[in-house]
């Protein structure tokens, strides 16, 4: 199948960007999105001309480090699959495809297609954890945790991530990963000891790296690759109301 | 230099408390006046560099992605062991230290593997405590399942995502010593070469990936938890940026290389479907609880599985090895399913793969059931193939997978450099010749969290009163000029052939004669093409652009260059090993129906190379000494 890319390059944060045309022929059905990628930046190193760059590591959709926006969607066409996981067959021979980085403030571009989102590591610093060091714990045992309240903790701890919720979000929100964290750890009892501490720090650290507010949308939950639900969002609200009531008290 | 392998005194089941109650440990005032460099950022690296910090050292960690949450352990699927026995099964700390011996064909150190099933119990306590959704009982307690080559049910799982669960553990408590100031992380860094001083080892030179920089990094003690080099195939199971540089720069500085060519080739991943394809999606090995394997019983079968009945199919394990049927160990599931491909039985548009059904098991426990135990897995394989497994079995075919070779490491877990440390997948001594599912994880993250907080403080001890080093010594700035020379030499090549195309070729030659199935002649060639294609690289290979900034092929040609330099190592190894076992499987010494056949008077050793030049090293034998157990034919049957 032939394919007409148009791809964002940019050399660094300061600079500014452009859509750069590729024609792509001979492509199979069977690649994955990515693999187009690396064809294309053989021919380009072939002819001696600068690589496209894109993160990539795992490519079977659990290291979340992959990140392009495509035809104006994160992570392409197909809902909840991360873009590693994206394969030609989803689209149609002699379609143009627009590929860009995930946009927002607080996702500034390193190079191309490359956005550093440490800005989520240092939402995860603010309280994203529980304080036990390594020793301290009891026997595993010791803590019965109901079948359905962990399964409902595993759904929230899956997300990886990625930051397509930041990126799909009209308000660059990172509300469904900071409250798929702070629901993973509100729901298990070891998480509850610091749950007030953890909501009010992580929702200020949301803030002050510049990520927009949550007017309850519903987009990032439609591309979510681990399917995070929205309700995450209204947790998050209901845990930091009540720290913050509790506080008061 | 003599091999120490500074085995504690004492019985078996004592050794490791033996050897806590004498090791120096150091006073929590004097910690906060030691340096400790971590390489990687995942299980091993990550739950090391936390543990240290939180004991107050300080502690700097450096990884290529963007995010320690990223690092390749998040990709381990199926589960953590532990002899927790609360399946009441019989299981306990000596018979999943025997497990591990078998599974790894008597070709592991036995004080090593005891320590690790010991600690196994702890570590499923600390990671529940750090939040871990483990999958549980309807009474609330924690559900297990079995992995292969056992006959207990010993293995935790957080559904097929436990990797990444205990991973984000692991990066959360680092998160946490981020905060309070003990631990400095950098991100989309590199390390390039380690600095030895006085015979130890003081820092490392790393590129920032983003800048292109190159700098100095100076600590009383370096640890490397850099993981496995089966990328080395180039189609692996392995994440695109996983390599082996690292260890290949350490060993170049002197630290020797054990056990280079044991491979794990695991028996289910997804087979290749065309030239194009950078990566073979790992199934998990869970799915064989459920999952019968089987291929035509005819030659070039055009039918659709489904059409086959039954008494024209092969369900080649159960009927080869009908005790542990499909859950034998992988390097016997592998050989298996390559030889009823080689005698043309395989299936698949490339009749590269074999069936992995799982229509007995929907059958007998319900669609739901199995949605329960797997459905992660089933939505992975429809993303990539388009298939749905519940209606029709899967194609699985044997993948390049772990490194159970590596950075030779003493109990201590300290390589022949004093100083330089090597956790979880990047040392060797856990596996022996092969390892066992849900193993990986564990060792990981028991090298990290409990083993090596406690063994380095015997080293720092003495370095109490060493003061700051310093990274403007001679050897730093040598380090760092070599760093820089192959640089600017690989970007001067500008030659034709894109370095992702090399490094196919590199892999169709191991996977071809270096990896499941060896033998003399094959291992020979394989040297000679190796040689050619470094060549060949060093000629012609293409690098654009430059070094200011990101430069994902350069990163990758530095990669490279260190492969092909492994490469030849792993067949050197390969062909000095005369023997089949494990994973290593000699065509040329096999028993008479086509099991691997040991020769444990000659080849009761563990290989550790010692660098010389490019084309020749020097072999060091550790002595395998067995006390416990009595090493007998590895039978599944």
């Amino acid at each position: 199948m032939k394919l007409t890319l148009k791809i964002w390059r940019q050399e660094n944060a300061k600079t500014k960007g452009k859509m750069v045309t590729y024609e792509m022929s001979d492509l199979s059905q069977d690649m994955s999105f990515l693999e187009m990628l690396d064809v294309l930046n053989e021919s380009l190193a072939i002819k001696g001309e600068r690589v496209i760059e894109f993160d990539h590591d795992c490519r079977e959709g659990i290291c979340g480090q992959c990140s392009l926006v495509i035809n104006g969607q994160a992570h392409g066409p197909e809902s909840h699959y991360t873009t590693c996981q994206t394969h030609l067959r989803s689209f149609n021979d002699g379609d143009t495809l627009y590929i860009e980085p995930f946009r927002a403030n607080s996702f500034p571009v390193i190079r191309d297609l490359k956005v550093d989102r440490s800005s989520m590591d240092r939402i995860i610093q603010a309280g994203g954890y529980i304080s036990s060091f390594t020793g301290m714990a009891p026997e595993a045992n010791a803590i019965p945790i109901h079948h359905d309240i962990a399964e409902s903790a595993f759904d929230s701890a899956a997300c990886i991530g990625c930051g397509a919720c930041v990126a799909t979000c009209k308000n660059s929100s990172a509300a469904l990963f900071v409250s798929a964290k702070i629901s993973h750890l509100a729901k298990l009892p070891q998480g509850k000891i610091e749950r007030e501490e953890r909501v009010q720090w992580m929702v200020n650290a949301h803030d002050d790296e510049g990520f927009g507010s949550c007017t309850n949308t519903g987009a990032c939950a439609m591309v979510c690759p681990q399917e995070v639900q929205l309700i995450d969002i209204t947790r998050m609200n209901f845990e930091y109301n009540r720290a913050v009531c509790h506080s008061k008290e | 230099m003599a091999l120490n392998a500074k085995i504690p005194e004492g019985p078996l089941k004592d050794k490791w408390q033996n050897y806590l109650a004498k090791t120096h440990i150091v006073n929590p005032a004097n910690r906060k006046k030691l340096d400790v460099i971590v390489v990687g950022g995942g299980l091993s690296g990550g739950g090391a560099a936390a543990s240290l910090a939180e004991l107050g050292y300080n502690v700097k960690v450096f990884f290529f992605q963007d995010s320690a949450r990223r690092s390749h352990s998040v990709a381990a699927q199926g589960g953590v062991n532990a002899a927790k026995n609360y399946k009441n099964d019989g299981d306990n700390v000596y018979r999943m230290f025997y497990d591990t011996i078998k599974g790894g064909d008597f070709r592991s150190r036995e004080a090593n593997v005891y320590r690790m099933a010991e600690v196994s119990v702890d570590l499923i306590d600390h990671m529940v405590a750090q939040g871990v959704p483990f999958g549980r009982e309807y009474s609330g307690y924690l559900s297990n399942r079995s992995f292969g080559g056992v006959l207990v049910s010993r293995t935790f799982y957080a559904r097929g995502q436990t990797g990444q669960q205990l991973l984000m553990a692991t990066y959360q408590a680092m998160m946490k010593q981020v905060k309070v100031g003990k631990l400095k992380q950098y991100n989309r860094h590199e390390i390039l070469d380690i600095v030895v001083v006085n015979g130890k080892a003081r820092g490392i030179i790393a590129r920032n990936l983003d800048t292109g920089e190159i700098e100095r990094h100076a600590a009383h003690a370096v640890v490397f938890g850099t993981g496995g080099f089966g990328k080395i195939f180039y189609l692996s199971t392995l994440a695109m940026n996983s390599n082996g540089s690292a260890n290949w720069r350490a060993h170049k500085k002197g630290a020797y290389f054990a056990n280079p060519s044991w491979t794990q080739i695991h028996p289910t991943a997804l087979p290749q479907a065309g030239e194009h394809q950078s990566k073979l999606t790992l199934m998990s090995e869970s799915l064989r609880n459920d999952g019968r394997i089987w291929v035509p019983k005819k030659k070039d079968e055009t039918r659709a599985p489904g059409d086959i009945p039954e008494e024209d199919r092969d369900y080649y394990l159960e009927r080869r090895y009908p005790a542990f049927g499909n859950l034998v160990p992988r390097d016997v599931a592998s050989r298996a399913a390559k030889e009823r491909m080689d005698a043309g039985h395989g299936v698949g548009p490339l009749k590269n793969a074999v069936y992995l059904d799982f229509k007995t098991a929907i059958d007998k426990l319900g669609i739901e059931t199995i949605k329960e135990r797997y459905g992660n897995l089933f939505t992975m394989y429809e993303k990539i193939t388009a298939i749905n497994a519940y209606k029709e079995p899967m194609k699985i075919s044997p993948a390049a997978h772990f490194s159970m070779g590596g950075l030779w490491v003493d109990y201590e877990l300290q390589t022949t450099i004093p100083g330089l440390f090597a956790v979880g997948e990047a040392n060797f001594a856990d596996h022996g010749a092969n390892r066992l599912g849900a193993n990986s994880l564990l060792q990981a993250s028991v090298d990290g969290n409990f083993i090596l907080p406690n063994t380095i403080s015997n080293y720092l001890s003495d370095e109490i009163r060493t003061g700051k080093i310093s990274t403007d010594s001679p050897e730093f700035e040598e380090a760092e000029k070599a760093v820089k020379q192959q640089v600017e030499k690989i970007l001067a090549i500008k030659g034709t052939m894109p370095v992702d195309k090399i490094h196919r070729r590199l892999g169709k030659i191991m996977f071809k004669e270096v990896a499941m199935s060896r033998n003399e002649k094959g291992l020979k060639w394989a040297i000679e093409e190796i040689k050619k294609l470094r060549k060949e690289f060093w000629e012609n290979v293409a690098v654009p652009g430059d070094q200011n900034g990101p430069n994902s092929e350069l990163e990758k040609a530095g990669r490279l260059a260190d492969y092909l330099e492994i490469a030849e190592l792993m067949a050197v190894d390969a062909l000095n090993r005369k023997e089949s076992c494990g994973a290593h499987f000699r065509e040329d010494f096999q028993t008479e129906d086509g099991e691997a056949m040991r020769d444990d008077e000659n080849f009761m050793y563990s290989s550790a190379w010692e660098w010389i030049n490019g084309e020749n090293w020097k072999l060091h034998k550790e002595p395998l000494e067995f006390t416990e157990v009595k090493p007998t034919v590895r039978s599944y049957k």
